[in-house]
């Protein structure tokens, strides 16, 4: 399968991310299902299969729009703000998810669905950033002051990631600090569990990838008819 | 810009300025210890917070009858007797950390909210599932 952009060029990438990011899910859901219970939660722990890699697309979709932010502020393409916009459309819809799953898994294991709480607080202002960013968006009308004013508010708003990262760090929180820690490079998991989470968190980058450039083409069609009506 | 939008950007800078402002400048202490109620009595007599810490070994008392659950929170240093009602949450055990959300009434912490910590080291069982003893321990403790 390949899809056609409208400068007639074929694009045979984002059908195949599609499909190993589909495919990755499979095995994930499989691997995840036959690991084993935690001593402490039982199978409870399953919902972090889902919760971590829904999570890490989020900060991976804010990191997108600030590059496409910046991408587009120095080259003045709209692409690259149409692409900044897939990015966040991406991150508002995951940020929910998280959200989701995490009141799920919260309610059992701390006897909560929500707490304001350091991890917590900080991911709910990022999803007032992404949300912010649609409405500001939506609000503006004039193509060059949109991206513009977006650009701004990707690039500020990403600010937000690394202090939710580092929250459970550097304030008391109820939320557990990270298990695969970036910053010391320490693991605390059984091996067959972070295999069903790596090959989880890989699915879930192949299909962020997939999808930014498959909302980068709609939004191109998009465009371009918006164009031609006017033009 | 329409009134429609007018109202959303004003809608999401008064969330932002509600979160950055008022949700985390009182939650970045998220919960206080033993130790720090002790150092300043006055400041946190009469009103609501979240008292932290782990619950002390062999302090665990729960009424099944009337839902009345006693505990001990220590920070290592000082300890706090805990008091609330309700069935604690699965992982609530001796040593775990807990955050209650209460008053403190004298001496002792009136729970009205029990939060359970959990680690974030996973690790699977060590003897596989339950063996027989323990399924009919559990049986008992749930009757």
């Amino acid at each position: 399968m390949q899809l056609t952009r409208s400068s007639g060029k074929r694009d045979g990438l984002t059908p195949a991310l599609l499909a190993g990011g589909l495919l990755g899910l499979l095995v994930g859901f499989y691997l995840a299902l036959s690991a084993p219970p935690d001593v402490n939660q039982g199978w409870l722990v399953r919902i972090m299969y889902l919760h971590v890699p829904m999570a890490w697309l989020c900060y991976l979709a804010i990191f997108g729009t600030l590059g496409y932010s910046i991408a587009y502020l120095v080259r003045r393409n709209p692409r690259y703000d149409r692409m900044a916009a897939a990015s966040a459309e991406l991150g508002l819809l995951f940020s929910a998810l998280t959200v989701l799953s995490g009141a799920l898994w919260g309610r059992p294991t701390w006897g909560v669905y929500w707490t304001w709480e350091p991890r917590l607080t900080t991911f709910a202002i990022l999803i007032a950033v992404y949300v912010g960013y649609f409405v500001v968006r939506s609000a503006i009308e004039d193509p060059e002051l949109r991206a513009n004013a977006s650009a701004a508010i990707g690039i500020l708003g990403s600010i937000n990631v690394p202090i939710s990262y580092m929250s459970v760090k550097w304030w008391r929180s109820l939320h557990q600090t990270q298990t695969i820690d970036l910053t010391t490079g320490k693991v605390n998991m059984e091996p067959s569990m972070l295999l069903a989470l790596m090959v989880n968190l890989l699915a879930f980058t192949l299909l962020y990838i997939a999808f930014v450039r498959l909302r980068g083409i709609i939004a191109e069609r998009e465009a371009e008819k918006l164009e031609a009506q006017h033009g | 810009m329409k009134p429609k939008h007018i109202f959303g950007i004003v809608l999401v800078v008064g969330a932002l300025a509600y979160l950055i402002f008022g949700g985390l400048s009182s939650n970045l202490v998220y919960f206080i210890t033993p130790s720090e109620y002790f150092q300043n009595e006055a400041k946190y007599a009469n009103r609501s917070v979240r008292l932290g810490g782990l619950v002390k070994a062999g302090t665990v008392r729960y009424n099944k009858d009337n839902l009345q659950l006693n505990f001990v929170v220590t920070d290592g240093v000082r300890e706090v007797a805990v008091r609330s009602v309700g069935t604690p949450p699965a992982l609530f055990k001796e040593n775990q950390g807990v955050v209650v959300e209460g008053k403190f009434a004298g001496q002792e912490f009136q729970g009205t909210n029990l939060l359970v910590k959990h680690s974030e080291d996973y690790q699977a069982p060590k003897t596989g599932n339950y063996t027989p003893e323990q399924i009919k321990k559990i049986i008992q403790e749930t009757n």
